[in-house]
């Protein structure tokens, strides 16, 4: 198991200006693009598959396998579409990456354009992130100078236009078929599938959707080799990935480490929890996924390890929660975001986000007894899995979790007729509070 | 039409253990629905496309056919069977009914509990499918754990008809998917999200369709209600009877929600072959008309005064009243001739009643139904291309529509017209089959709905289109001519030589309900009941025999406008005339005339009309809801309704006809009619049965000449600065008396204006007057990108008194002059 980290994607972060072309190709950026085009589309889908390069935006589904779904004998046109609506509570590792080096991003916007043969792509970045839809525009406009984009790139005789669109604020976009529909200027809600996006998707036409981490993947696979690539990670989770560490450790961050290591490792290589505090809770990837406990340490930080542990890699975003963290609070948290954020088209997630919010906030309040944790447990248990996407499957995953792991502390709730819990002790300026 | 599928579409399945054959695409709600298992939903409707919205229909798939399951409960609205399929609803799996139940408990937290005074209560689904398929007490709203539920200021109206209570809603989005998928008016739409999501529409775009009262049928809840029926009544307060729309010649199916003789709300029928499950928004709200003040209550008859000289009506018994009317008829009759003009508005039993009240009782072919514009060619025409004409003997249905790759409409503007054919022809074009080619002077927004090719036709001129067409049609073509094409010359015999040359189908669409019935019953000059030609001595004869009388008239009779002519004239002396309004008639003064100058006049209406003042007899008639009665539609499909009220006041003007011929008959004038009863007359007129000798052919000769007349020397040589010719027809929702008495509906028409050509708006401003010989009209000026040039096009019946009373005839010139000091 390897232990130490392996900077691909954040490998320029920290060079003077890392995110500029120059520095890029200086760093042998966009010579990719001449390892591809000299290979067929078709080798260049067989690489990825080869590669075991898994989906990094939370599902895992394997990358070349869902580009071999391309229809190729229909007639209409082919899109690749990047899903950077990284909007998970917890989750930040696209934006990061699209901040720290664009130009990967665009290099495998181009190479995976080329292996679906599709001559336009978008990339469709979360609203709110004015600063990153900048930076990415910047980067594509200077490609397109560079002669990486445009007509004929580099003598090949492809060519590939690329679209950055500007969400409009809405988590259930990153859901890839409301995200479709937000690209075709629609209400961002998700389409009813079959027909899946790889046969009628953008504009009902043969379309690729894949995050932000698993294109800008592409390039050094095409590069290095896939056995390069499967050389790290897992038996069935290879490569390298961004590993996203918040909350409450000591240096929070960005970690690039093959899929596979521990929360333990990855502690140590952050400086371990706030100092003096212990860990008490953890996301595996983000809020939708189960929450983990300290005796979860230990799991290889992979899609079977992950799973097999009873939460989901998802998009890595480790939150590292103390002991001074109230979880009912947290999770209730959590809840209002996704009651905000439902759509609306399904009732599960409709009213379901609507009462698990009321339920929560009655037991931080220290109202009602232990008969509704299970009635919450009972609510979820009529949303999960029935809701229309995987939105109201994510609203019940910390509730359930939380349950399961923290059933006395919702109970001392009760008993003690409110939250235990003293939140100033969890803040970021604990123990540095000036009285006046 | 269905058709038994062939075996190898056949998939079969097997739901909660029993094995059922289906055809494939077959949804498995609809799969289970054939063995007998109701799986609830909201959001599923068999017309509209699956969407999986409330997720209310979850089922246990534990095989898909593939020999794998389904992990979690599946949506049975939006998937399709498969062959070898297992599927568990909740009748059979705890996971699926727990699922269900689990649904309709959320659907229950934020829906109000104000059952007891909303309308839907009764007829709800959401209230039904709770008892069914919901647990009994609520666990968000307890005393435990009380709840807060959502709550909207209430209610907002989405148009003048349609009011949306927002917090009763449960967005299953069966009304914007009706808009949208249907009606194609989309000014509905989801908007805001989550719990917060509710139905709306943009600040400045109420929802204003023809169709929109379907949405407040479809709604699931009680979301959506009509201002006509909110708060009036509780669906088990009411009696519903089966229905026929008597408002366009569709046939459409309805049915009538009533409450102690008082008709309360209509709704749409479900015939899957005519209107399916659509209705448009006059033959769901326009029924007040019926229950006017100024109905007739009672027959009346004219006082002579001592000095001999006309006095006033006065209310009279039914035996005086006939004993009265066949006196007056009878030295009518002495004195030229009786003429009979029907209207366009009666069942096909008193159709009948009329047409052998005229030969045997009247002794006159003088008898014409068309209270419209009308042609010798169209006279020829329906008795060459369209009587006995049906469904049974292969005439052109609403099937066809779907199934033709080309509908030529042309002289019919079917929104506006015959909704049930705008939506038949919607479906198919969406569902891309059928490209609809419009002769018609500029792209209506119905025609814009349809994705028309416009062949941009000034009136008049429609002959030389339809000749223009001929290359492009073929078999598996349809042509509908509308009634409008009576007024251009040569029009009718194009499309006919257009059918026979293309191989292409044809049907003729009226605008009213009774007109095809009409036909079909001898209420013409040249034709007897069942399409016997006058003309022909053997099917005066059949008929004669069937009636027991000696003999029939023998002389061609005169159409609608020659009965007025003659009675202006002096030629004849009497009237009988139901239901015409002389407004509609092609040239309303002398049709006022006409009535004034008849010696004698019997008016049979509903309600008080200016005919009705000058009569020396008036019948009150039964309104559809208070008699029997058959339409016959456009397709020539019958379509029978029963009696919806109880009113021994008010009966069919066949039993008023019976009871005059009697009087007649002891006045030695005519045989009786031998009929008193609804049922009676239909079985009379299902003996004599339809005529089975050779079909009258439409000659040609004068017609084409008349063609070549036309279209060459009218509108373009006159003064091309000011001189248009008018184009015109009625709207759907215009000031029709049938539409009286609902000033909701009459708020959802459209505003009327002339619409001009770009250079004649930019010519003559925003508001413009319309001159013709027979006055002016001032409207606001619209521009229609597309129309034909040289054509000005007013609605007929939306302002003053109409086109024909107060501008001018169709397809005649008129003068465009900007409206100078007029504001709009």
């Amino acid at each position: 198991m390897a232990d130490t980290l392996t900077p691909v994607l954040t490998d320029t972060w920290d060079a003077e200006q890392g995110w500029k072309l120059a520095t890029y190709e200086a760093r042998g950026g966009y010579a990719a693009l001449d390892a591809a085009f000299a290979m067929s589309p078709d080798d260049v889908i067989t690489a990825v598959k080869d590669s075991g390069l898994r989906g990094r935006g939370g599902a895992g589904f394997p990358t070349g396998m869902k580009w071999s779904f391309i229809p190729q004998d229909n007639p209409k046109p082919k899109y690749l579409v990047v899903n950077a609506d990284e909007s998970e509570p917890g989750t930040c590792k696209d934006i990061p990456l699209m901040m720290g080096n664009p130009h990967v991003l665009v290099e495998g916007v181009i190479v995976s354009s080329y292996a679906i043969r599709a001559n336009k792509a978008f990339i469709y970045i979360r609203g709110e992130v004015v600063h990153v839809i900048r930076r990415v525009q910047a980067a594509v406009a200077d490609a397109y100078a560079a002669g990486h984009l445009g007509k004929d790139i580099h003598g090949s005789g492809y060519d590939l236009d690329v679209v950055v669109h500007a969400g409009a604020g809405a988590y259930i976009c990153g859901e890839e078929t409301a995200l479709l529909e937000g690209l075709e200027g629609r209400r961002g809600q998700p389409r009813l599938r079959p027909p899946f996006p790889a046969v009628a998707g953008l504009y009902a036409s043969p379309t690729v959707i894949n995050n932000v981490e698993s294109i800008a993947s592409v390039p050094a696979i095409v590069k290095n080799g896939a056995g390069w690539f499967a050389s790290m990670g897992t038996e069935k989770s290879k490569g390298h990935g961004i590993f996203s560490l918040s909350g409450h450790v000591t240096k929070p961050g960005q970690y690039e480490a093959p899929l596979g290591i521990t929360l333990r490792e990855l502690l140590d290589l952050a400086g371990g929890v706030r100092k003096g505090h212990q860990l008490k809770f953890w996301t595996p990837g983000g809020s939708s996924t189960p929450l983990f406990t300290d005796a979860h340490l230990d799991v290889p930080l992979d899609f079977e390890g992950v799973a097999g542990a009873g939460s989901m890699l998802g998009t890595r975003a480790l939150q590292i929660f103390d002991e001074t963290v109230c979880v009912v609070r947290a999770v209730l948290r959590w809840s209002e975001f996704y009651k905000h954020e439902s759509c609306g088209k399904c009732t599960p997630c409709r009213e379901g986000t609507w009462w698990l919010v009321q339920a929560l906030a009655r037991l931080e309040n220290g109202q009602g007894s232990e008969e509704d944790l299970d009635q919450l447990v009972d609510q979820c248990d009529n949303i999960l899995g029935r809701a229309f996407c995987a939105l109201g499957d994510g609203a019940t995953s910390p509730v359930t979790s939380s349950i399961e792991y923290f059933r006395d502390e919702y109970l001392a709730h009760l008993s003690h007729g409110g939250c235990p819990f003293d939140p100033a002790r969890s803040t970021a300026w604990a123990g540095q509070e000036v009285t006046a | 039409m269905t058709t038994t599928p062939e075996k190898s579409d056949l998939v079969t399945v097997t739901i909660d253990g029993v094995q059922v054959s289906v055809p494939k695409d077959t949804l498995v709600i609809r799969a289970a629905e054939q063995i007998g298992v109701q799986i609830p939903r909201f959001c599923d409707h068999p017309l509209l496309a699956p969407v999986g919205a409330c997720r209310q229909c979850l089922v246990d798939v534990p095989d898909a056919g593939n020999g794998r399951g389904f992990p979690k409960p599946q949506a049975s609205c939006t998937l399709p069977v498969a062959e070898g399929m297992v599927v568990s609803t909740q009748q059979t799996s705890p996971v699926a009914d727990k699922a269900q139940q689990g649904v309709m408990e959320l659907l229950l937290i934020n829906h109000p509990l104000d059952c007891p005074i909303c309308d839907k209560g009764g007829e709800c689904p959401l209230q039904n499918q709770a008892m069914s398929n919901g647990r009994g007490e609520s666990r968000f709203s307890d005393e435990r754990n009380r709840g807060v539920k959502r709550t909207f200021p209430k209610p907002i109206n989405l148009s003048p008809t349609v009011l949306l209570d927002r917090e009763r809603c449960i967005v299953c989005q069966r009304c914007t998917r009706f808009a949208e998928e249907i009606a194609g008016d989309p000014f509905i739409s989801l908007i805001e999200r989550g719990a917060q999501q509710q139905i709306g529409i943009a600040e400045d775009a109420p929802f204003l369709s023809y169709f929109s009262g379907n949405v407040i049928q479809i709604c699931p809840v009680g979301a959506l209600t009509s201002e006509q029926y909110r708060f009036r009544s509780r669906p088990f307060d009411l009696v519903s009877t089966p229905g026929i729309a008597e408002h366009d010649a569709c046939g459409s199916a309805i049915r009538i929600d009533h409450r102690r003789g008082k008709v309360l709300r209509r709704q749409a029928g479900n015939d899957p072959a005519v209107n399916e499950e659509w209705i448009t928004d006059k033959d769901r709200f326009a029924f007040a008309y019926a229950q006017a003040d100024d109905r007739l209550g009672y027959p009346q008859v004219r006082d002579t005064l001592p000095d001999g000289g006309r006095g006033g009506l006065r209310p009279a018994s039914w035996p005086e009243a006939f004993t009265v009317a066949a006196r007056g008829l009878a030295a009518a009759k002495a004195a030229g001739g009786v003429g009979v003009l029907t209207g366009g508005r009666l069942g096909v039993e008193d159709a009948y009643a009329y047409a052998k009240f005229a030969r045997v009782a009247l002794g006159t072919n003088d008898i014409d139904f068309r209270a419209r514009p009308l042609s010798d060619e169209e006279t020829a025409f329906l008795a060459a291309h369209v009587v006995l004409t049906g469904p049974a003997g292969g005439a052109v249905t609403y099937g066809d529509l779907e199934a033709a790759t080309k509908v030529v409409l042309v002289g019919l503007e079917p929104e506006d017209e015959a909704g049930a054919i705008f939506l038949r022809l919607r479906k198919s074009v969406l569902a891309g089959g059928t490209e609809v080619l419009a002769v018609a002077p500029y792209t209506t927004r119905g025609l814009d709905k349809l994705s028309a090719r416009l062949v941009p036709t000034a009136p008049g001129d429609e002959a030389a289109a339809l000749a223009a067409l001929a290359g492009e049609l073929d078999a598996s073509c349809v042509v509908l001519a509308g009634e409008r094409l009576a007024t251009s010359p040569g029009a009718l015999t194009a499309a006919a030589r257009l059918a026979a040359d293309s191989g292409a189908r044809l049907a003729w669409v009226p605008r009213r309900a009774g007109d095809r019935g009409a036909l079909e019953a001898g209420c013409l000059p040249t034709l007897l009941p069942g399409g016997r030609p006058v003309a022909d001595a053997g099917a005066r004869v059949d008929v004669a025999t069937a009636w027991g009388t000696p003999a029939l008239p023998e002389a061609g009779g005169r159409d609608a406008d020659g009965i007025v002519a003659a009675l202006a004239a002096g030629e004849l002396g009497g009237l009988v005339v139901a239901g015409v309004d002389p407004d509609d008639t092609a040239d309303p003064v002398a049709t006022r005339a006409a009535v004034a100058a008849a010696g004698f006049v019997v008016a049979f209406d509903l309600r008080r009309t200016e005919v009705t003042d000058a009569a020396d007899v008036v019948f009150p008639v039964a309104p559809t809801t208070d008699k029997a009665g058959s339409f016959v539609n456009w397709e020539g499909r019958v379509r029978t309704w029963e009696a919806a009220l109880h009113n021994p006041a008010s009966l069919p003007e066949l039993r008023a006809l019976s009871g005059i011929a009697d009087e007649l008959a002891h006045l030695g004038e005519g045989s009786p009619l031998g009929f008193r009863t609804v049922a009676e007359a239909r079985a009379e007129l299902e003996q004599l049965g339809p005529w089975d000798g050779p079909r009258v052919e439409l000659g040609s000769a004068a017609v084409e000449s008349s063609a070549a007349t036309d279209g060459s020397d009218d509108s373009t040589g006159a003064n091309p600065n000011s001189t248009r010719r008018l184009a015109t027809w009625k709207q759907l929702l215009d000031n029709g008396s049938m539409q009286d008495g609902d000033k909701y509906l009459k708020a959802t028409a459209r505003t009327p204006v002339a619409l001009v050509t770009r250079a004649d708006y930019e010519a003559h401003g925003p508001t413009v007057t319309l001159t013709g010989d027979r006055g002016s009209m001032t409207l606001p000026a619209e521009i229609a990108d597309d129309l034909a040039e040289g054509v000005v096009w007013v609605p007929a019946r939306s302002v003053g008194n109409g086109v024909l009373a107060d501008l001018a005839s169709p397809g005649t010139p008129v003068t465009i002059t900007g409206a100078e000091g007029v504001h709009g």
